[in-house]
This record gives C-alpha cells, sequence and structure tokens, in this order.
C-alpha cells in the first residue's frame, strides 16, 4: 500500500491534517462553482435590478410563501417551452436573493407571467381566485389589497441588496420613495422611472394609500420580461 | 501492524491478525464481482465526465466531447415540432378565414389549436368556453363591444384592448362623476333611467325624465338614443341583458363616477399570427360569433 494506515492512526497530527484534506475536497466541490459564477450567468441585454415597488412586491411574494406552489422557471423541456414560452436562463435570477426558481408546481410556472393578464385580473384574481378560475386551489389573499406596504424601509433592503452585488447607484437609492410611490399610481408620471428601470409596468394603485396587492401586482407584471429572446438564441447564450 | 496472520481452522480463510482477547476476526475480502463493478462504475464516471459537460474550472467549464447540451435539445425538439405543424400553420396564416372553413381538415387543426391555446391563455379572464366573468366580457354570449366578426376578434385578440400597443382598441368613457362633470344626484338619475329603461327594471309610477335628459346630453354620443352602444369606439351596448359588470343598478353608478376601463393584453407578442387566427376561429365558433 501507498499510504499506511498505521502512519494516521498512530500520528494524531497526521491524522488531522488527512481528515482536513479529505474534507477540503467536498467543500471545494461545492464552492468553486461560486467563484465562477460569471461564466454561469448568460451576457444578455435588457437584466435590470428590481424597481422599488417590484421589490417589496417580490418580498411579499417570499412572505406568502408563493413559491411552495408556483415555480419561477421554465425548463429546457419541450411541453414547457411550448406552454411557457422561452425557457428560462441563469441571468434572469441574477439579481434575486434568493431565488424563485422553486420545486413544486401546485400552480402554474409563474417565471414569463408578466404582461399575460390585466392588472386588474390580477388583483381580483389575488382576492379570489375561484372567482376567475372555478378549478383553482389558490388561497385568497384579499388582505393583501386592504394591507398598506411598509415603505419606511425600502431605501435599507436596497442597501442590503447591494453589499450582495445587485448594482443600485446612489441615485436610485436616493429616489427609491419617489420610484415606488409613482410605480404604484397609475395617474403618476413614470418617465423617471422607466428611465432608471426599463419595462417597469405600473399597478393600479387607487393613488392614496401603497397597499402590498400593489407591490405583488408590480412584481407580476414584470416576471420574464426583461430580456428581449428575439435578439438571442442558444448558440449565443452559450459560454 | 498485524504479525499473526495465520489460518482459521473452521472456515479455512485467512485472518486479519488482530486479535482482541481471544477473538479473532477472519480477512472476508468482498466478492470480486462487486469490486470490478465498483472500479467499473469509476471508471465510466470519469468516461462521463470527458464526454458531457461536468467540471467547473477558472474561467469556464469542461464543455464535453460530445457537444452536448439540453438548451440545443430543447431547440432541437421544438424545431421538429415546429416543421411538422408548419404545415398546417401555414396556410393558416396565409389562407382567408372563408378558405379555412372551406377546408374541413384544416378547419379541425386550427380549431384544435385554437382550443389549447385558448385554454391556456384566454381562459383565465373570459372562462371556460368563454363563458366570462364580472369585467371579462363572455365571448359566448354575442355581446361584443368590438364587433364580434372574425376580423374584428382577430384584431381584438392581436392588439388588445388599451394594453399599449399602437393600434391597441382603445376608449375612454369620461370620469363624470370623479372629475365634477355630474352632480352626484345627477348620476343617481340617470342610473334610474338606464336602470328602468334600458336593463329592463321599471317600476310603476316611476319618473325618470331628468336621467332621461341627463342621458340625452351626455350619453348618446357613444350609447346611442336607446342604449345600443357603439362598437366603433368601443361603447357597451345597455339595452340588452348582458352586462360586463352585472346587473345591479349600483354598477351603473359606479360605473358613471369612475368607470372601470379593463385592459385585454396585446397577444402579438406572445402568440405567431397563425394562432392567432386559430384561435380568432375558435372564439368565434363559442356561440357569439357574428
Amino acid at each position: 500500500m501507498f499510504i499506511r494506515h498505521e502512519w494516521f492512526e498512530k500520528n494524531a497530527l497526521l491524522l488531522l491534517i488527512g481528515s482536513l484534506l479529505t474534507i477540503s475536497i467536498g467543500g471545494i466541490v461545492e464552492i468553486v462553482p461560486l467563484f465562477t459564477i460569471e461564466t454561469t450567468v448568460e451576457h444578455v441585454e435588457g437584466m435590470r435590478p428590481y424597481s422599488p415597488l417590484e421589490l417589496r412586491g417580490r418580498d411579499i411574494y417570499v412572505r406568502e410563501g408563493c413559491y411552495l406552489c408556483h415555480s419561477q422557471q421554465i425548463r429546457t423541456l419541450r411541453d414547457e417551452v411550448e406552454r411557457y414560452g422561452h425557457y428560462s436562463i441563469a441571468a434572469e435570477s441574477m439579481y434575486d436573493h434568493p431565488f424563485q426558481w422553486g420545486s413544486k408546481r401546485i400552480g402554474p410556472d409563474l417565471a414569463r407571467v408578466g404582461g399575460k393578464y390585466s392588472n386588474d385580473w390580477h388583483y381580483a384574481h389575488l382576492k379570489n381566485a375561484q372567482s376567475l378560475v372555478p378549478e383553482s386551489l389558490m388561497p385568497h389573499y384579499a388582505f393583501l389589497a386592504e394591507t398598506p406596504l411598509q415603505t419606511d424601509d425600502i431605501q435599507e433592503r436596497m442597501r442590503t441588496l447591494r453589499t450582495l452585488g445587485t448594482p443600485y447607484t446612489d441615485e436610485d437609492i436616493a429616489n427609491a420613495k419617489a420610484d415606488l410611490l409613482t410605480q404604484a399610481d397609475p395617474a403618476a408620471d413614470n418617465a423617471k422611472l422607466v428611465g432608471r428601470y426599463p419595462k417597469a409596468i405600473e399597478a393600479s394603485g387607487d393613488g392614496k394609500t401603497v397597499t402590498e396587492a400593489d407591490a405583488l401586482v408590480a412584481y407580476l407584471q414584470m416576471l420574464g420580461t426583461l430580456v428581449n429572446f428575439a435578439d438571442t438564441n442558444t448558440e449565443r447564450l452559450r459560454q | 501492524m498485524p504479525t499473526k496472520i495465520e489460518k482459521d481452522a473452521v472456515s479455512g480463510r485467512d485472518t486479519t491478525g488482530h486479535e482482541w482477547d481471544g477473538i479473532k476476526e477472519l480477512d472476508t475480502p468482498l466478492p470480486k464481482w462487486w469490486l470490478y463493478t465498483f472500479y467499473a462504475c469509476i471508471g465510466i464516471a470519469f468516461v462521463i465526465f470527458f464526454l458531457y459537460p461536468s467540471i467547473p474550472y477558472g474561467p469556464g467549464y469542461w464543455h464535453g466531447v460530445l457537444g452536448y447540451s439540453q438548451r440545443k435539445m430543447v431547440d432541437a425538439e421544438v424545431a421538429k415540432l415546429t416543421a411538422i405543424r408548419k404545415v398546417s400553420l401555414d396556410k393558416i396564416g396565409s389562407l382567408s378565414f372563408e378558405q379555412i372553413k372551406a377546408d374541413p381538415q384544416l378547419l379541425e387543426v386550427a380549431m384544435t389549436d385554437g382550443r389549447i391555446t385558448f385554454a391556456e391563455n384566454c381562459q383565465p379572464c373570459h372562462g371556460a368556453g368563454g363563458g366570462g366573468h364580472i369585467g371579462y366580457p363572455a365571448l359566448a354570449a354575442g355581446s361584443w363591444l368590438w364587433g364580434g366578426t372574425l376580423d374584428d376578434i382577430q384584431q381584438t385578440v392581436t392588439h388588445g384592448i388599451r394594453s399599449g400597443d399602437d393600434d391597441a382598441r382603445n376608449s375612454a368613457m369620461p370620469h363624470f362623476g370623479a372629475d365634477g362633470l355630474l352632480k352626484p344626484a345627477e348620476i343617481q338619475q340617470v342610473a334610474d333611467f338606464v336602470w328602468s329603461n334600458f336593463y329592463g327594471h321599471k317600476t310603476e309610477g316611476q319618473d325618470t325624465s331628468a336621467g332621461a335628459k341627463i342621458f340625452a346630453e351626455n350619453c348618446i354620443a357613444c350609447h346611442g338614443e336607446n342604449g345600443e352602444g357603439n362598437r366603433v369606439v368601443g361603447a357597451p351596448r345597455l339595452n340588452s341583458h348582458i352586462h360586463l359588470y352585472g346587473d345591479a343598478r349600483e354598477t351603473i353608478v359606479a360605473q358613471v363616477t369612475l368607470p372601470r376601463q379593463g385592459v385585454m393584453p396585446n397577444w402579438n407578442h406572445r402568440l405567431d399570427p397563425a394562432t392567432i387566427k386559430a384561435v380568432t376561429l375558435y372564439v368565434h365558433a363559442l356561440g357569439g360569433g357574428e
């Protein structure tokens, strides 16, 4: 034998070093891919950080556990591409902390639900899903439209995400509250908002109180709409 | 180091040479077939590492010599399916509705495509079979806001209603109440008039002349003198029993005060023109087509 058991069994230090080496292999296998994340995330046009209202909507989405029934991941399978659209790519989750891929589909996949239905539909459907889809199993989230959105900490949330690598600029953070209110109010002028966050969809709030439903609808209406897949293909997505 | 390897008298095997209080351990090796299968599995793993995308390293990852990619696989599968469908979809896309209808086989393909597309995309709002919901028109009922001919439906599906598309159907009823164009009392009067005369809830001896006057001054331009509506501007017909927001008198008050402006997405960014034609044929055949 090349390695003699005896050396390790009779020498505590050698045993320790040997154990560390063995265990570190498992660690390296898990950690190294994280250092090469740039090579995993495709370079595509259109991805941007979440707008403040979308970000808060995403928080509601996570809080309510939407991911337990809805995935956000269109797999590279024919039937999924047929039903939901272009398969999901890593870049689409690059600003998700954590990602919302999910692992169960009691409800349909939501990766490209943005723009598929009207704002009104989303409000009505959140309130009482069965009123529109009789066979739906979705619980009622009527309280979302009655719960004012907590907006005071939006800047802290964005700063936290910045430390994790989301490229919010100082300007983005300074205007966070204004952007949030603009996006919630369909009557507001959204030129600046769309300048900072292209393709941001305004929610249909009442212009007075921003509710949690407003935030969630803004988030849902954005899902899967950012990357223009007409401009790219599998060959170009390949790293 | 074990030193006393000896042959066990009972089994005839070697011992490991370890001894604890007189108890000796037999050296029973793994069965050969198991051991070589195990080695072979390790070997096969390396072959698969070599053939397929596997190990990440510095600037990228090992792509594998076969060039396998799940994304390419699904592209190929979709392309295969598209090629099969192309024959019919090209015909549906290029022929007129009349020509499609004249070809029973093609019509069946179009109706099937339309039914599946409808179930996935349209049903959440318009209901199964186009039954509709409050706020979402019943397509099977034939009470069209923007017209129910095949061309009308195709236009609506393609560009949507208030969708932001350049060719979307747009209409905006004035906010009579919210913008102060009518006083609350006047809104009640006009609601009385519409509800009794057009919705068919006449009460004996009720005087709706005040409401009739307000209606004539403000509403007939779009909704027509007899509440027959105007499809050119998407003004709903009032003198029927099918109402987008329900039959209650309060809905008239609410709608005159601050009209709900329903939105239908434009589907040209999700569905190809031939599929839109197929779904048009399906919707037209639900029972309300003109």
